[in-house]
């Protein structure tokens, strides 16, 4: 069922249908995909809207061919995504880097879903590393948003297209099976971000002009030096600029627990259970994976006595956290490794036994 | 007058051009560029050049770069 | 009074110089499609999509506006490109094994979608800028740098004709494959880039032509002799013509 693109209305909406709905009122003129399980809804609702309103939808060959088609829009300047999950966001890796080194605002969708390799379809935050790490080669950063509710989905989604245009870097939205598919009440406020002039770099035609070349290719390694040493500039602009998290009953608290996306409601809900219990619980969960707010763990470092990090994978935001705080008071995971995040009750239990 | 005008610096020796000049107006010279290409040269003493363009068609390298036919 | 009767396209870099090998072809395909981007005035309007190999120096040379995709992937980007931007003149310059290997469902797609794109695909029957290694257009008996007793069926399979699977793809609009052998083909070849141009102008589908031309480093032949294996050893096997051409009854 495809909801109407209103805005200004409270609607009760699927995560999927979220998205692709926010992506449309952010101004996305192209949209490019391949289905897979949990994300379909996202190209079903497109390849109706699109069309609809005059913009471009294709369902591509691959993944590969749509987060290039999504390159090739965004080189024009025109707001462009794309959206897939897991095993076939693996296959964008490669286009991804380019992205950066083309620094193109490219949107993408990524609803995790388990893994390794076809894995299955329940959710998963398996892909932490796949988004924050990169999987393509080189020196690289994408910027990764993680909502935890379905509004905040919509939210991120416009907050994504934003950041993407501002700093021109691929930008992800990390959500999961859970979040995708669940269903939440959401009211759709218009875009809330000024439009970003593109005029200086976008593509459309050498006219009175020199030809723009967009281009990652650097055969000559001095040049890639500065052009890296730039990159990372940029990235210490949006680190510092940009970094987003959300942070609980941190004030004397002995624990901390860390977890992000949809994980992090039960956290919450754990944390309170141990208040209850007389144990002094905050939480603080990432918005933003990257930037990672490592500074403000770092800062909480000095007063919590330790961390738990919460989430549904092997242990994978767990390093960041372990880096952020640098071995100064211990750092602990408790995480189960696909599916559905446990159960605020479990998670309070196995926290209690570490204690 | 018909004739070829080459730009010695982008000439890379592949005298594909020699062959194709009907007239044989174009030979290796005793030149060398600053790529270290021995060049061509055009060499028409008699005005026989029909300014046909055969040699820049040919030519992969933009070095015969203007072509006048008269 | 004598009048110009050839010189280098507007369209061309100040001062460009290629950094193709002597002898090239490479040199002659570029020069062409910027001939005809002159031709048809539409070169400020006008979006590369350049891909991976000897022909991503597209840009270097031709003053456009270009992207470079990654290997594979021109037919792919200039999809989105020309999808933002309907009104824009869009073409991918692209190898074989860029095309017809590593690229091939894109490319496909890209002709079978009808996008009203136009591809130039350099066949010259080996990888060149790696190195010379046996690519998707190696012709049978071919030695190469990974064909070292030559290209033979039972251990390494067919060659792919491109042109005429590109023919078969309902949205392709022209389909044809020229050389660069003689200067009369020469000819033919701007003709037929023209052509492929001209069916994206009035929006009639996707404008292929496959050039087969020379690597004569990588062959180990002068350039001369190039033009020879060209002639005796690819033409007999990707033989030139037009394949498809809907504007012809």
């Amino acid at each position: 069922m495809a909801v109407d693109c209103l805005t200004d209305k409270k609607v009760l909406i699927k995560g999927n249908y979220a998205i692709a709905n926010a992506a449309v009122l952010a101004g996305c003129q192209c949209y490019f995909g391949y289905p897979i399980t949990p994300q379909s809804e996202i190209g079903e609702f497109m390849s109706g809207k699109m069309q609809e309103l005059g913009r471009a939808y294709v369902s591509a060959e691959s993944e590969l061919a749509a987060i290039n088609m999504t390159i090739g829009a965004c080189a024009t300047g025109v707001k462009a995504m794309s959206s897939s999950s897991s095993c076939a966001v693996s296959l964008m890796q490669e286009a991804l880097s380019y992205a950066t080194s083309d620094q193109l605002p490219v949107v993408l969708v990524s609803v995790m879903r388990g893994g390794p390799g076809l894995g299955n379809i329940y959710p998963s935050q398996g892909d932490y590393f796949q988004a924050t790490k990169g999987g393509g080669n080189g020196d690289y950063k994408l910027i990764v948003l993680a909502p935890s509710t379905v509004q905040e989905c919509v939210d991120l989604t416009y907050k994504a297209f934003y950041l993407a245009q501002k700093y021109r870097n691929p930008t992800v939205l990390l959500a999961d099976g859970l979040l995708g598919q669940m269903m939440e009440p959401v009211t759709f406020k218009p875009y809330p971000y000024p439009e970003i002039d593109n005029s200086d770099w976008a593509l459309d035609g050498a006219k009175e002009r020199d030809g723009r070349i967009i281009r990652s290719y650097a055969p000559l390694a001095d040049n890639q030096c500065v052009f890296l040493e730039r990159l990372y500039n940029k990235y210490k602009l949006i680190e510092e600029n940009e970094t987003e998290w959300e942070e609980k009953d941190t004030q004397g608290a002995d624990i901390v627990l860390v977890s992000f996306g949809s994980t992090s409601r039960n956290v919450k809900t754990a944390a309170k259970i141990l208040r209850l219990k007389g144990i002094k619980a905050g939480i603080l969960r990432p918005v933003t994976l990257f930037p990672f707010p490592s500074k403000r763990l770092q800062e909480l470092s000095n007063t919590v006595k330790k961390f738990v990090v919460v989430e549904v994978n092997m242990g994978q935001m767990v390093y960041d956290v372990k880096l952020a705080v640098n071995g100064k008071v211990p750092v602990e995971l408790v995480h189960k490794p696909v599916g559905a995040p446990p159960s605020p009750e479990e998670i309070a239990k196995r926290i209690e036994e570490l204690l | 007058m018909s004739k070829i005008i080459i730009d010695k610096n982008r000439c890379k020796a592949c005298y594909l051009c020699i062959k194709e000049c009907p007239k044989n107006l174009i030979k290796v010279s005793d030149q060398t560029n600053n790529l270290g290409n021995r060049v061509v040269e055009f060499c028409d003493p008699n005005g026989e050049c029909l300014g046909c363009a055969m040699c820049a068609t040919r030519c992969p390298d933009l070095a015969i770069t203007e072509v006048y036919r008269g | 009074m004598a009048t110009q009767v050839f010189k280098i396209p507007e369209i061309y870099r100040k001062n460009a110089k290629y950094t193709f090998c002597p002898g090239c072809d490479h040199g002659v395909a570029v020069r062409l499609v910027a001939e005809v981007l002159e031709e048809m005035k539409c070169a400020e309007n006008t979006i590369a999509v350049c891909s991976i190999g000897c022909s991503v120096t597209l840009y270097d040379f031709l003053n456009l506006d270009s992207l470079e995709a990654p290997h594979g992937r021109a037919l792919a980007e200039a999809t989105g490109v020309k999808r933002a931007k309907p009104d824009k003149i869009v073409f991918t310059y692209q190898g074989d094994g860029d095309f017809a290997s590593i690229g091939l469902a894109e490319s496909m797609h890209a002709a079978l979608r009808g996008e009203n794109l136009t591809a130039i695909c350099i066949n010259n029957t080996t990888y060149g800028m790696t190195g010379g290694q046996l690519g998707p257009t190696t012709i049978l008996g071919q030695v190469t740098t990974t064909s070292p007793t030559g290209r033979n069926l039972e251990y390494y399979g067919y060659p792919i004709k491109i042109a005429e699977h590109i023919a078969l793809c309902d949205g392709t609009a022209f389909s044809a494959r020229v050389s660069l052998d003689t200067v009369p083909n020469i000819r033919k070849a701007k003709q037929a880039i023209k052509k492929a141009f001209e069916v994206q102008a009035k929006g009639l589908g996707f404008g292929f032509v496959e050039i087969l031309s020379t690597c004569p480093t990588n062959w180990r032949m002068s350039p001369d002799k190039a033009h020879d294996r060209v002639r005796e050893e690819m033409m007999p096997v990707f033989k030139p013509g037009v394949y498809k051409d809907i504007t012809e009854g």
